[in-house]
Formats: structure tokens, C-alpha cells, sequence
């Protein structure tokens, strides 16, 4: 059998290596402008360094709750590069980027004053008190927008049992961790830090009132006051205390932070008020966000919807005098 | 310089600059289109508005100092351009405050420009513009004549304080961004207020070298 040569192919035809080499540096050329346009994408983050700060992680065997809210969930992405945390800047978008290196793992809060069994108390401790629920409640900013979140945590009341306050425990106080080397930014903010908070006993021991270790099925972001923070649903957001430090029952109504810094608007109680405007909002309406542009603003609803739970608490109270 | 006169008075730089200012809407209209109004697009697109208010209207108000100083008189082809621009976007501004903040709501509308100092001052600040931004043409200009038409103009030092003070009172506590353009108008005032004594005193200094020199001129004949 004869073994014909392929007659159509001699030398001529081979290739000639300047082509492949030029297809070879195109291909090349083209692996090396992606890599390009990937390290430009980064740059930010390259310019930054690696972030050495805890970064969130997921939580499991979370508890349904009965209450939670059913309308539509703000997107957590969105939620998390939209804050205020002053000590961390105070643009909206600065606390995501800033907070980065923020190391909030181990970390310790220190219960007392006012109560039987004085102790400091480790978020490992926190995170096993009691059983984590996953509830979904309505936030809303005295700068008149509001989000749909579902935190997670438990009532406040099952961290107070476990310290007893005594009789004497009127009200609690509440403090956010502050250091000028972690937080340059909160030096320019125009508000008197560590950041301070406080409720009535009556307020802090309602069971909508949340110890919050977590949003969005995972442990609190940075940027969103983790480890540990307070969420009280019927007042403004101001009053839900981030990362805390220290919790200290007190015989007397103490110190809130934006109450300092302009006491005309920023009352202590704070409550959602649709009837009570301040000088830079009027409390009417507020914008839902995460739903567009062009979505309408919605009225505000009294105590932000949880009058039916804690309307109670204020019975008997002007408040248009307390607000 | 020669070569920056020439710039300057070229057609196309003013049609660059032209499509230059039109450059923060355009990329508020990009990141619109890409859904990267962060989770707030209303109060995003309302800041970055007012921010462009005040750098047009510092803009607008350096044009003269500038002019003088660099001695390029040819600056003053954009002063109007700059003054209309400054309008354009307190007219975005005010329309997404009115339109989609508010949702033309008048009883909430009325309510804030009545009781909300911030937001009477800043819509003070617009009103006034108004009136300069209809007269801002050449017609206008003839029409009231040119001394008039200056001093109706000078309530754009109004209508800058106005908005100075709009994002003073509006933010909560950081007034760090509204002191640098509190700045920037107190400086762009004083020189002018600088130049006015400047001025004053070189017309009395010129009067009194006059009556000296008609004193000695009678004083001759004795």
C-alpha cells in the first residue's frame, strides 16, 4: 500500500512564526489588559492594604420570630455602605471604608452599677445567652428615611436578669467604644465621643427592645456597630447605641450624646413622633429607601408602627413636651 | 499669555467648557442608569446638586477678581455661562427637593419653606437667582441699563450667603464642608469690598489734587 504524502502541504506553507508569535502576543496582550483592567478595579483596595480589621461571619440556627415585620427586606448590601457612625466619618459611606481595620474580636462589655451581680461579659458569653432570633423590624433615622432590616439578637431583658438591677435602677446607660488611634475620623465630627445612649428601665426590659449581635443571617459588620449593639424599633435611629462597651444602670436619667450636642432636637426619649417636627425635618413622611428614585415618600407612623406594644410604657406622658 | 488670550477667546474652549460643566450631571445621569445612587439616590442626588450650586456660584463671583489680578479681561466671556450654570443646577436642586423629595405635596412643601429655617434660606437663595438668570441676557442688559443691571446682579452676593448658610444649618454637626465655602465667598467678598475703598479713596484722592491744583491756579492773580 502506497503512503501518499500529502501534496498539497510543502515548507511554504508552514506558518511562519512571526504569525503565531504575533497571535501568541495578542493572546498574551489580551490575558495582560484584563489583568489591567482587574488590578485598576483593585487599585482601591491595593492602595488601602489588605484590611486587618474582623470581618462578619455567618450565624447559624437562628430562631423565626413571631413579630417580625413583612414588608419587603432593604437589600443588605446597600443597608451596609449606607451609616451613620460618626466615629468612623461622617459621609455616608465613609463608616464601610473606614472601619475596616476596625479589630472588634475578642471583645468584653462591662454591665454595672445599679445591679446585684456587677460583671464584664465577653461577646463569645453574649453570643451564647440565649437563643439567637432573627428579627425583622422597621428602622427609622431622624433624618427621615427608613430601612427594612432583620437583625439579630434577643431581648435586653435576658443580659439585665442575668446582672439583677436593683430597685434603685431607674434608667440604663449605654456607651460606645471610642479610641482616637482606630477612629481619627471622630475627631472632626462636630459630636462630643464615646458616643452615649440611654433608656428608661422600663424601656430597656420591653422585649422589643434588642441586644443585637447580628444582621442579614451574619454577625454585625464593622460598619454597622458590631459586636455588639442596641436596636429599640419605636425610637429614632440615634438611640439604637453601636458596639458597645459599657452598660451601666443608673438612678438618674443620664447623658445622651445628640441630646448634648443640640437638646431642642434631639429630645431623650425620642420616639418616632409624626406629630413633633424639628427645626431640620418635619417627621410626616419619611422615604423608604431601597425602592428607587422616584419612590413617593410614606407617612411615618407613631412610635414607627410598635404603638400597640409600647404605647403603654408612655401613658399618661405630653409627648410633645417629652419627645 | 498671548497664547492663553487666544485661548480664551477661541469659540471652542467656551464650547469645551460649556460641555465640561455639563460633566457632574452627566455622571449623576450614569450612575442613575447604573443604579449607583447609593440606598439614599434622593438625598444623594440633592447633595451633589447643592454642591455644584455653591462651586458655580464661588466660580462665577472669582471670574472679576481673577480677571483683575491675572489681568485676563477676556475671563469675563464666561461669567454669564458660569452665573447660568450655577441657576442650572439650583434648578435640579430645587426640582428633585420639590418633585421627588416632597412629591409636590404642597402642604408639606409650605410647611418646610415656612418652618424649616434651612430650607428658607435656601429657597430664598433660589428665588433670587431667578430674576438674574431672566436678565442675564444682552437685551437685558440694554434695556435696564448698565448701572442698573450691575446692582440688580449683586444680589448673587445675596443668594451665595443664602446658600452658605442653607448647608450650614442643614447639616448636623460636621459644618466643616459649609466653613470652606463660607470661606471662600467671605474672600471673594472682601475683595471686592478691598477694591470698592480702594477705589473710593483714589477718586477722593484725585478730587482733592484737582482742588489743589484750582487753589494754587486762583491763588496766581495775588
Amino acid at each position: 500500500m502506497l503512503i501518499k504524502r500529502a501534496p498539497d502541504l510543502t515548507y511554504k506553507d508552514v506558518t511562519p512564526k512571526g504569525f503565531y508569535m504575533g497571535r501568541r502576543n495578542f493572546l498574551l496582550g489580551l490575558a495582560a489588559t484584563a489583568g489591567a483592567v482587574e488590578a485598576w478595579k483593585r487599585l482601591p483596595t491595593v492602595f488601602a492594604g489588605r484590611a486587618t480589621g474582623t470581618v462578619p461571619h455567618p450565624l447559624t440556627g437562628l430562631r423565626k420570630w413571631p413579630g417580625s415585620s413583612s414588608e419587603p427586606i432593604t437589600p443588605g448590601n446597600d443597608v451596609m455602605h449606607y451609616n451613620n457612625y460618626y466615629e468612623f466619618g461622617t459621609g455616608k459611606a465613609d463608616p464601610a471604608r473606614n472601619s475596616r481595620d476596625f479589630v472588634t474580636y475578642p471583645w468584653t462589655v462591662s454591665v454595672e452599677g445599679e445591679v446585684e451581680k456587677p460583671r464584664k461579659i465577653t461577646i463569645d458569653e453574649i453570643l451564647k445567652l440565649a437563643p439567637l432570633e432573627e428579627r425583622i423590624y422597621r428602622h427609622r433615622c431622624v433624618e427621615a428615611w427608613s430601612i427594612v432590616v432583620p437583625w439579630i439578637g434577643y431581648s435586653f431583658n435576658v443580659l439585665a436578669k442575668l446582672v439583677q438591677p436593683k430597685p434603685t435602677a431607674k434608667f440604663v446607660a449605654f456607651q460606645t467604644y471610642y479610641n482616637s488611634g482606630v477612629m481619627p475620623w471622630g475627631s472632626s465630627s462636630g459630636i462630643e465621643l464615646p458616643y452615649v445612649e440611654g433608656l428608661r428601665i422600663d424601656e430597656a426590659m420591653h422585649p422589643l427592645t434588642l441586644l443585637c449581635v447580628g444582621m442579614y443571617g451574619e454577625t454585625l459588620p464593622n460598619q454597622d456597630g458590631a459586636p455588639v449593639r442596641m436596636v429599640i424599633p419605636w425610637k429614632y435611629g440615634f438611640k439604637s447605641i453601636k458596639s458597645l462597651v459599657k452598660i451601666k444602670f443608673v438612678k438618674k436619667q443620664p447623658a445622651t450624646t445628640w441630646n448634648m450636642e443640640n437638646p431642642y432636637w434631639y429630645g431623650f426619649y425620642s420616639n418616632v413622633n409624626p406629630n413633633v417636627s424639628r427645626p431640620r425635618w418635619s417627621q410626616k413622611v419619611e422615604h423608604r429607601l431601597g425602592q428607587g428614585f422616584f419612590a413617593p415618600p410614606i407617612p411615618t407612623q407613631m412610635f414607627n408602627g410598635y404603638g400597640d406594644q409600647v404605647a403603654s410604657l408612655y401613658a399618661g406622658m405630653d409627648l410633645t413636651k417629652y419627645y | 499669555m498671548n497664547f492663553i488670550k487666544t485661548v480664551l477667546l477661541s469659540k471652542w474652549t467656551k464650547v469645551f467648557v460649556f460641555l465640561l460643566c455639563l460633566l457632574p450631571l452627566a455622571i449623576l445621569l450614569w450612575r442613575g442608569f447604573h443604579n449607583d445612587l447609593t440606598l439614599n439616590p434622593v438625598e444623594y442626588v440633592e447633595h451633589r446638586t447643592g454642591d455644584w450650586i455653591l462651586r458655580f456660584l464661588c466660580i462665577t463671583l472669582a471670574i472679576t477678581p481673577l480677571r483683575k489680578i491675572l489681568r485676563l479681561p477676556q475671563l469675563i466671556r464666561y461669567r454669564r455661562m458660569m452665573g447660568l450654570f450655577a441657576f442650572f443646577y439650583a434648578l435640579l436642586h430645587f426640582s428633585t427637593w420639590l418633585g421627588v423629595d416632597r412629591y409636590f405635596q404642597w402642604r408639606l412643601i409650605l410647611d418646610d419653606i415656612g418652618k424649616r429655617p434651612f430650607i428658607t434660606v435656601g429657597f430664598a437663595g433660589f428665588v433670587l437667582l431667578i430674576p438674574l438668570a431672566v436678565t442675564s441676557t444682552a437685551g437685558w442688559i440694554r434695556r435696564l441699563g448698565g448701572k442698573r443691571w450691575q446692582m440688580l446682579h449683586r444680589a448673587i452676593y445675596v443668594s451665595a450667603i443664602c446658600g452658605v448658610i442653607h448647608f450650614y444649618w442643614q447639616v448636623k454637626s460636621d459644618v466643616r464642608k459649609p466653613l470652606e465655602y463660607a470661606f471662600i465667598v467671605a474672600v471673594l467678598l472682601a475683595w471686592r469690598i478691598g477694591a470698592w475703598v480702594f477705589d473710593l479713596r483714589k477718586t477722593a484722592a484725585a478730587r482733592v489734587h484737582r482742588e489743589e491744583t484750582v487753589t494754587t491756579e486762583t491763588a496766581l492773580p495775588f
